[in-house]
């Protein structure tokens, strides 16, 4: 499973983006650059003409839930029959795109890829491209949680448009981002023009390119800042409500989630963890500004050391159950006690894929983190729940 | 009658006349003596004793088809739908504005076909009505008696008479319904599902019926001749369920035939005897007798990936079967 198979899968680049925001002037960009490589797209019934390619596959984004009583196991049916179809021709294509509707979800698409085994077996999801419109970005925050969903889920953030704003308005819509969702790569852009490898080929979710979880803007290529860390916790200062949903015994995620706790509750702080508490609105993360948002945040977790697996597992598989339909994406690189390798994670929703990695290197700090994208995050809980799995 | 032997097995694999298909398999059947191959690349193949034809039948790729006595149709990419009864030119029996997603054949010529939610139906006078389904349209199947025809969407299946106005009958279970099936003698409706599982239905009652237990998902079902069994694939072996009873299958123990540390893709009922022939994700077939389990092997594992289409001739002579990286080829039985 580590990635035997990996390179036989066909890559999938998903393109989201609230509508007009310039998802098509993106796709026919990649289509038409001399890369020499042949896209299948997968593009929305009510999607915009012109398209100038050979392999063009009109979807009705029919999303269902799966038959397990997990209210967020949901896919996308036309997907898996419309990939099916695809995977059947060899050599016709080395990548496929699927866009979105502007106001689609982007869980359902990126689910099927963990859910169906035969899509699954075939293709990979690549990473999830987001194009934001920086000039109304802000006002569709405000109204379409859809958009918020779109930002908060996105691998890549593509910030177009930027020609009709202000660099202080600028500033401002990418501290939004950053509230919403500080690992993503965010890239100014107008009409699109961006480097496809910045888009292309990223393996955002393949579980051995997950190297670090550190907030994009403290990444050391990133054009405006200094590299730091420990201290990226984002948080809003107050509890919220938690729905929890149930599941019954046989939620068929393809995963197993076990239901008996392996933790224990009491909180109890160790030396060497790091909390930041900042209240709500906006502070700043190595010189950037960063305004929270009410409702969908970001939480990153450390323990400076290892974590009991025998305590670490039943807890995450337990979250994926209690919390999973609030947690758009959530990641982990673990140090498992008396394992020499990296345990590294990911989940969307209550889909968990984890697997062990390579083996830490000799001057790499054992260390264990985590980080969550979703909404109304219990950082409290989350942080006791991942403290009471320190070995 | 005594078999050379192969890899443990009684072995027809002599007896096996290997053809480059070239393109991913859809379907392998008969017309009249010769094997026909539906191809992804969108080409039909006839191969006889005289040689091979390919028949360009559809622009880009053929996306599904169905498979009757000496008759072929297939849905395309291009939103068109084709019948073959012979190696000359197909004729055309109607278009959609999208991938043709589902077929059936029915009796007295007529096709069935589905384009996301639009079904069309077209009889054998060529008279064609359509249906809008709920959801897309996954699969489609006839009843083997009456003009009638069973959808399989989201949510469960819609049973449409497509001389009669008025709203379907609606027969409901929550899921993904992937494709259906009439039983032949017309008392069940079955569904394979997104879940690991098949559905059914008792027709007259609506009571329902859930055969679950698969490792994986179901893409290839068949009955056997009598309508006694229906067998399935997604499993380390053949399951067959047992029909025979009122209730169909409910609270009976299905038969696995042909255990192999492989995965079952393709099931293909004898069309007389008591026999399926079996294709597996490695590449081999088996033939197996259903009374005692009775193996022979048909082709070994190995090249060309998954058997991905299966077929008998209309009187049970010859295996056509073909695989995902376009291996095929057809299996003479000994003439007993």
């Amino acid at each position: 499973m580590l990635d035997a198979a990996k390179d036989d899968k066909t890559p999938v680049t998903v393109l989201t983006g609230y509508l007009g925001a310039g998802k098509t002037t993106l796709l026919n960009r990649i289509l038409s650059e001399p890369h020499g490589k042949k896209y299948a797209v997968i593009v929305n019934e009510f999607g915009e003409i012109g398209i100038d390619n050979d392999l063009v596959v009109g979807a009705d984004e029919e999303v269902f839930e799966m038959n397990n009583g997990c209210i967020c196991c949901t896919v996308r049916g036309d997907l898996i029959r419309i990939l099916e179809g695809l995977m059947r021709r060899k050599g016709q294509f080395d990548a496929i795109i699927v866009e979105t509707t502007g106001l689609a979800d982007p869980a359902p698409v990126a689910q099927t890829f963990f859910i169906d085994e035969e899509v699954g077996r075939k293709a990979r999801l690549d990473a999830v491209v987001t194009v934001a419109d920086a000039k109304w970005l802000t006002e569709r925050l405000k109204d379409a949680p859809e958009a918020k969903n779109q930002i908060a889920f996105a691998d890549v953030i593509l910030l177009n448009k930027t020609d009709l704003v202000s660099e202080h308005d600028l500033e401002e819509v990418e501290a939004r981002i950053r509230g919403l969702n500080p690992y993503a790569r965010v890239i100014r852009t107008q009409k699109c023009d961006v480097a496809l490898d910045a888009v292309l080929d990223k393996g955002a979710f393949d579980l051995d390119r997950i190297l670090a979880i550190e907030p994009a803007f403290l990444e050391a290529d990133d054009h405006h800042h200094h590299h730091g860390h420990d201290h990226g916790h984002h948080h809003h200062g107050h509890d919220h409500g938690h729905e929890h949903h149930e599941h019954g015994p046989d939620c068929g995620c393809g995963h197993d989630h076990h239901h008996d706790h392996g933790h224990d509750h009491h909180a109890h702080e160790k030396p060497g963890f790091e909390h930041k508490d900042h209240g709500h609105g906006e502070h700043s993360h190595g010189g950037l500004k960063t305004y929270h948002d009410e409702t969908m945040q970001s939480v990153a977790l450390e323990i400076p050391g290892d974590v009991d697996p025998n305590k670490f597992m039943p807890w995450v598989n337990e979250l994926a159950q209690t919390d999973g339909a609030n947690f758009l994406r959530w990641k982990g690189i673990l140090a498992f006690k008396d394992e020499p390798r990296r345990f590294v994670f990911q989940g969307v929703h209550m889909i968990l894929d984890g697997d062990l990695q390579r083996e830490w290197k000799t001057d790499e700090r054992r260390r264990s983190k985590m980080v969550f994208i979703g909404k109304e995050l219990d950082e409290a809980k989350l942080r006791k729940g991942f403290e009471a799995c320190a070995a | 009658m005594s078999l050379p032997h192969d890899a443990g097995y009684p072995s027809l694999t002599e007896r096996l006349t290997p053809i480059e298909a070239g393109a991913y398999v859809i379907s392998a059947s008969f017309i009249g003596t010769a094997a026909v191959f539906a191809l992804a690349d969108g080409a039909v193949l006839f191969v006889t004793e005289e040689g091979e034809l390919r028949v360009p039948a559809h622009q880009g790729s053929v996306n599904v088809a169905a498979t009757g006595k000496n008759v072929l149709v297939t849905g395309g990419d291009d939103g068109k739908v084709l019948r073959f009864t012979g190696n000359d030119t197909p004729e055309p029996l109607g278009a959609a504005k999208g991938w043709i997603d589902a077929l059936a054949i029915g009796a007295d010529g007529a096709v069935a076909w589905s384009s996301g939610k639009t079904v069309f139906a077209r009889d054998g006078k060529g008279e064609v009505k359509t249906f809008e389904a709920p959801s897309s349209a996954r699969g489609l199947a006839f009843a083997p008696k009456g003009y009638q025809l069973a959808v399989s969407r989201y949510n469960g299946v819609s049973l449409w008479f497509p001389r009669v106005t008025g709203a379907p009958k609606e027969l409901t279970w929550k899921g993904s319904h992937i494709d259906a099936m009439f039983s032949p003698d017309g008392r069940f409706v079955v569904t394979t599902m997104q879940e690991n599982a098949l559905h059914g239905w008792i027709v007259a009652t609506g009571g329902h019926m859930r055969m679950s237990g698969y490792p994986g998902k179901v893409r290839s079902t068949a009955w056997t001749a009598d309508g006694k069994w229906l067998a399935t694939a997604g499993a380390d072996a053949a399951i067959l369920w047992p029909f025979q009873a009122k209730d169909g299958p409910m609270g009976k123990a299905p038969k696995e035939l042909g255990i192999r540390p492989a995965r079952v893709s393709r099931v293909a009922a004898h069309p007389k005897a008591g026999v399926v022939a079996l294709g597996y994700e490695d590449g081999a077939a088996l033939i197996v007798r259903i009374s005692d389990g009775a193996e022979i092997l048909a082709r070994n594992p190995g090249d060309g990936g998954a058997v991905t289409a299966l077929g008998w001739d209309g009187r049970g002579d010859r295996l056509a079967f073909g695989t995902e990286d376009g291996a095929a080829g057809v299996v003479a039985l000994p003439e007993e």
